[in-house]
C-alpha cells in the first residue's frame, strides 16, 4: 500500500467481522475462534470431523445435533448447544447455525458485526441424502468456503445411481460366495451408506463405525439394523455378509476374518482413476459428503455474497476462475487451514 | 463399445489377475475378429495412427466443456491422464450408440482424410453419443498408451484360453512389428504358419532379484555367471540377408545402432543372439550416459558414431542355423555362441559376454564387489541345465545386483505428484552441505510406502516456506537416505553431479540435517565410481 493513501472511511478502518490468525478463524467482535487447530479460550464448532473439532479448548459451540458425537470424541468437554437458526450474541458479534448438509449436525456459521455478514462454510454438501439436515443456503457479504473438490473433473453422480452400484455389487459378493467389505469414514460417510443399503443380508459394523452409529440412533436418526463385528462373532454364521469399516481397519489383521471378500472404498477421490488404483481396492465408489464443482458454485452464487475465501483443497485453482469470474477471491494461506482432508485424501475424515 | 468399455471396467474393478484373465478370455470369447484384433493389438502396445494432436484436443475439450484452457491444463497434472482428464470434464452425453471399437478406430482413421477443420465436428459428435468411460477409452485411442493393469502376458494368458492354443506359441506370434492395419486376426492368431515375419524376436527371458542368499542355489557347478551389464537388453536378429535389433520393449531399434547391421558381414544368416547393447571403447563399456546419447537418436551422426560405438555382448544364442534354440539347456546354447563367436576379428560388432569362473559362492561374492570397475551392476547367476523361458519366471535365472550407492541428503523442495498419486506429495528435491550452504543435486520421486507419503504429505503442509508454481521450499529438516545405480559428471547440474536412478532408500528420521552428507562426499563418489 502506497503510505498516505490510507482512505478516511471508517469501513475501510474498522477490523473485519473475521481475520486468519495462526490459531484459525478469529472474531475480534466476538473474541471467538471457529474451528481452530490450537487450544483456545471459546470455540464454535461447525461439525464434529477431526480437522474441525480439535480437543483442548475451554469452551465449546456446536450445534445440538452434533454435540453428542463430539463428547464423544473428544471426551469431557465444557460445551454448550445451539438450535439450527438460533441467534445468539456473543459480545459484539451476533452469530446463527445452518445446516451444512455435510454430515448429521453439521452447520455453516453466521456471525454478523454490525450489519455486515460473513459466513463460515465449514464443509459441506449442497445435495439431500436423506440423512442429515439439507444444506441451507445463507445471504452473506462475504464467505468462507472449503473447495475439497474445487476442480471441474469432480462431478457427482446421483445418489441413488451411486447407491444401485453398490446394492448390485454386494448382490454380485453374496451370489459368489463373498463378503462385501466397504471403506468408510466412521462419522457421516458410514451412516450415510447404511441407509443406502438395500436390506438384503446381514450389515457388519467396525466398532468406531458402531460407536457412532449408538449416538446417532439415539439422537433420533434413522439407520438400518447392524451387527457390531467383536471376537466372538463366528464369519461362517454370516455368509455373504456387508462389512462397514474405516478404511484403515480394512487393510489391517481385523479384516482377515472376512474371507473370501471383494473390497470396496466409497469417497469422491475414487473419481480418480489413479486414486482408485492407488488404494488397491476391487471397487471404488464416487460417493461424497463435500460439494462438487457444480455444488460449490452453487453455493458460491446462493450467499450472494462479493467476497470468498477459499481453503481446504484445490484453492489456487478454485480462487482464480471465481476471481475470472467476476468474484473478489482469495486463498486463505494453508499454514491458516487445517488440511487433514487433502493431505490425505484417502486416510482423512472427510 | 460398449462391450470393450464393460471389459475394461471389469478389468479395472479388481486386482485379482484370476478375474482379469477370465474376463479378457470371456471378451476373446465373442467379440468379433476385428475387435479382437484391435484389443490385443492395443494391450500389447499399439495404437492407431495419432489422427489429431493432443494440443487441439485439449482445445475442443475446454471449448466443449465450457472452461478456459488453463482450467483444463491445472486438472491435467492432477488427474494424471489427459484422456482421462478430457472424459470427466466433458457434460453428459446426449445420446448413447454402441458402435464397435473397430468402427471408433475407423472413424479416428477417416480423420486423416478429412479437412482439419472439419476434424472437431467429428471428435466432438464421437463424445455427445459416448458416456463416461467410452469417452476415456475413446480419448486413449487417440493419446495412446493402453496402460489399464493389462500386461501383455495376461493378455497372452486369456486369449490362450479362449483359443485353446499354447501361450508360449502366442506369446511368439504376438511378439514383432506387425501392426493391425497390415494383418487379421485370423493371419496373426489362427493362421498356421503366420507371415512368418522375418523380424520376429522371441519373447524375452527375464530375471528376478536374488534376494535369498545366494548358497541357497546350491552346487556352484551348476550355475553360469556373468556380469549384470548396465546396458539396454537386445535380441539381434541374422534371418533372409538382413539384420534386425530389437530391444527389450520390442521396439525396432535397427536404425539406432548401424554398428550392429554389420554382423551379418561376419556371421551366417539363421542366427539369433540375446545379449546387452553397450557402448564400447575397445575393452570394457564405457559409462551409461554416453549410451543415453545414443538411445534418443533414431539417425545417429557420424561423430557419435565415432565417440560413442555401440557392440553387442552376447550371451545367449536362441537360434542356429535357423534352428530355435530355446529348448536346449544353457549349457549346449553358451558352447554354440562361443564356438560361433570366437574367431570374430576385433570390428565385428559382437562379442561373448564373457563367462565369470567361481567355485564357490563366497569367491563370487568377492568378484561381484568388483563388479563396478568392470561397469556392471553386478552378476547373473544362470542354471546350466535351463532351457531359454519366456517372460519371467521364477528359478533359472536370477540378477543379483550391487548394493547401491547412497547419500544422506535434506529435502528442500517438494511437489504434488500425479495420476495414482495427486494429491500427495511425492516429488522431492534434496540438497547436501557445501560449507553452509545446501546445494540441490538430484530428485528423486519413489522409495516411500503410502503411509510414508501420506506423513510426508502433511508435514509438507504445514512447513512450506514460499511457493514457486506447483514447487514448494520447506524448512530443511528431513534427512532421506538416497541410493542410486551410478554417478557422473554433469554440467548441466548446479551441483556439477548427475545420479542414475536415485530414488529414496530411508527415512532417516534418527538424523539431524548437519549429518547429512556435503557435496565433498559427492565429488570423492564420482572419483572413484564416475
Ligand atoms: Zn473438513
Ligand atoms: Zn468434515
Amino acid at each position: 500500500m502506497v503510505s498516505g493513501a490510507a482512505a478516511p472511511i471508517v469501513g475501510l478502518m474498522t477490523e473485519p467481522v473475521l481475520t486468519f490468525t495462526d490459531r484459525g478463524i478469529y472474531c475480534p467482535a466476538g473474541d471467538f475462534f471457529i474451528d481452530p487447530w490450537r487450544p483456545v479460550d471459546r470455540a464454535l464448532i461447525t461439525h464434529g470431523h477431526a480437522d474441525h473439532a480439535r480437543p483442548g479448548h475451554t469452551h465449546y459451540l456446536a450445534t445440538d445435533a452434533a454435540l453428542p458425537v463430539m463428547r464423544h470424541r473428544l471426551g469431557e468437554i465444557t460445551a454448550q448447544g445451539i438450535a439450527y437458526g438460533e441467534t445468539r450474541q456473543i459480545g459484539g458479534a451476533q452469530v446463527s447455525f445452518h445446516p451444512a448438509g455435510h454430515i448429521p449436525g453439521s452447520a455453516q456459521i453466521r456471525v454478523e458485526v454490525a450489519g455486515e455478514v460473513w459466513v463460515v462454510s465449514g464443509d459441506y454438501k449442497t445435495t439431500p441424502d436423506g440423512l442429515c439436515e439439507p444444506f441451507e443456503p445463507v445471504r452473506c457479504h462475504s464467505f468462507i468456503s472449503e473447495c475439497t473438490f474445487g476442480l471441474p473433473v469432480f462431478k457427482w453422480h446421483d445418489q441413488r445411481s451411486v447407491a444401485s452400484e453398490i446394492n448390485a455389487w454386494w448382490a454380485a459378493n453374496r451370489a459368489a460366495g463373498r463378503f462385501s467389505l466397504l471403506g468408510a469414514y466412521s462419522l457421516g460417510k458410514a451412516q450415510r451408506l447404511l441407509s443406502l443399503l438395500e436390506p438384503q443380508g446381514p450389515i457388519l459394523t467396525h466398532g468406531a463405525v458402531e460407536a457412532t452409529n449408538a449416538i446417532l440412533r439415539d439422537q433420533g436418526y434413522t439407520l438400518p439394523d447392524t451387527t457390531h463385528v467383536t471376537p466372538a462373532l463366528n464369519p461362517k454364521e454370516v455368509p455373504g455378509a456387508l462389512v462397514i469399516a474405516p478404511p484403515s481397519a480394512l487393510g489391517s489383521q481385523w479384516a482377515r476374518r472376512f474371507r473370501p471378500a471383494s473390497t470396496g472404498f466409497a469417497s469422491g477421490w475414487m473419481r480418480l482413476r489413479g486414486i482408485r488404483r492407488r488404494r488397491a481396492m476391487d471397487r471404488g465408489f464416487v460417493i461424497s459428503d463435500h460439494a462438487d464443482w457444480d455444488g460449490l458454485h452453487a453455493a458460491i452464487r446462493d450467499t450472494g455474497a462479493e467476497n470468498i475465501y477459499v481453503t481446504h483443497g484445490y484453492t489456487d485453482i478454485f480462487a482464480r476462475w471465481l476471481n475470472e469470474r467476476g468474484w473478489n477471491a482469495q486463498v486463505v494461506p494453508t499454514e491458516f487451514g487445517g488440511e487433514e482432508e487433502d493431505s490425505a485424501p484417502a486416510e482423512a475424515a472427510e | 463399445m460398449k462391450d470393450f468399455a464393460a471389459l475394461f471396467s471389469a478389468i479395472d474393478q479388481t486386482t485379482r489377475t484370476t478375474a482379469k484373465t477370465k474376463a479378457l478370455a470371456e471378451y476373446f470369447g465373442h467379440a468379433s475378429d476385428d475387435d479382437k484384433l484391435w484389443t490385443i493389438a492395443l494391450f500389447s502396445g499399439r495404437r492407431p495412427r495419432r489422427a489429431v494432436t493432443t494440443t487441439d484436443l485439449r482445445a475442443w475439450a475446454a471449448e466443449e466443456a465450457g472452461i478456459p484452457l488453463w482450467l483444463l491444463e491445472d486438472c491435467y497434472p492432477i488427474v494424471g491422464d489427459l484422456a482421462e482428464t478430457i472424459a470427466l470434464l466433458l457434460p453428459p452425453p446426449e445420446t448413447v450408440s454402441d458402435l464397435s471399437l473397430s468402427h471408433w478406430i475407423g472413424e479416428l482413421r477417416a480423420l486423416h482424410d478429412i479437412a482439419p477443420e472439419d476434424r472437431p465436428a467429428r471428435i466432438r459428435a464421437a463424445w455427445a453419443q459416448l458416456d463416461e468411460t467410452e469417452r476415456f477409452l475413446f480419448n486413449k485411442l487417440i493419446t495412446g498408451g493402453f496402460r489399464i493393469g493389462v500386461s501383455r502376458k495376461l493378455m497372452t494368458r486369456a486369449l490362450a484360453e479362449a483359443t485353446g492354443q499354447d501361450e508360449a506359441v502366442l506369446a511368439h506370434k504376438l511378439m514383432g512389428s506387425w501392426t493391425p492395419d497390415r494383418t487379421s486376426y485370423h493371419a496373426l492368431i489362427e493362421a498356421e504358419d503366420p507371415a512368418a515375419d522375418q523380424s520376429r524376436p522371441y519373447p524375452f527371458y527375464l530375471a528376478y532379484q536374488l534376494d535369498d542368499p545366494a548358497a541357497e542355489l546350491g552346487s556352484p557347478q551348476d550355475w553360469q555367471a556373468e556380469w549384470k551389464w548396465d546396458g539396454i537388453r537386445g535380441q539381434v536378429i541374422l534371418r533372409g540377408g538382413e539384420t534386425h535389433v530389437w530391444s527389450r520393449g520390442e521396439e525396432l531399434m535397427t536404425d539406432r545402432f548401424p554398428e550392429l547391421t554389420r554382423a551379418a558381414d561376419f556371421l551366417p544368416m539363421g542366427t539369433v543372439f540375446d545379449g546387452e547393447i553397450v557402448t564400447w571403447d575397445g575393452t570394457q563399456p564405457m559409462p551409461f550416459n554416453s549410451l543415453q546419447q545414443r538411445i534418443g537418436r533414431k539417425t545417429v551422426p557420424k561423430k557419435l558414431l565415432k565417440e560413442a560405438p555401440v557392440i553387442l555382448l552376447a550371451y545367449d544364442l536362441l537360434e542356429d542355423q535357423g534352428q530355435d534354440l530355446r529348448d536346449t539347456p544353457l549349457r549346449d546354447r553358451r558352447a554354440r555362441l562361443e564356438a560361433l563367436l570366437a574367431d570374430l576379428p576385433p570390428e565385428a560388432p559382437l562379442r561373448a559376454s564373457p563367462v565369470i569362473g567361481f567355485d564357490s559362492w563366497d569367491g563370487l561374492a568377492q568378484t561381484r564387489a568388483e563388479a563396478r570397475a568392470h561397469r556392471a551392476e553386478g552378476v547373473m547367476l544362470k542354471r546350466r541345465d535351463s532351457p531359454y523361458l519366456s517372460g519371467r519366471k521364477k528359478g533359472d535365472w536370477w540378477k543379483w545386483k550391487l548394493e547401491p550407492l547412497t547419500v544422506d541428503a535434506v529435502m528442500i523442495y517438494a511437489q504434488q505428484g500425479s495420476g495414482r498419486r495427486a494429491n500427495l506429495f511425492t516429488d522431492f528435491t534434496f540438497a547436501v552441505w557445501k560449507g553452509n550452504e545446501l546445494v540441490p543435486f538430484t530428485k528423486a520421486y519413489s522409495g516411500l510406502t503410502d503411509a510414508e507419503f501420506d506423513r510426508i504429505t502433511t508435514w509438507v503442509r504445514r512447513n512450506t516456506q514460499a511457493r514457486f508454481g506447483p514447487v514448494r521450499q520447506v524448512t530443511p529438516e528431513h534427512v532421506f537416505e538416497i541410493a542410486f545405480e551410478g554417478i557422473h559428471e554433469s554440467p548441466r547440474h548446479k551441483s556439477g553431479i548427475a545420479l542414475r536412478f536415485p530414488r529414496m532408500a530411508r527415512w532417516r528420521q534418527d538424523k539431524p540435517i548437519d549429518e547429512a552428507n556435503t557435496l565433498e562426499d559427492l565429488r570423492d563418489m564420482l572419483s572413484t565410481y564416475g
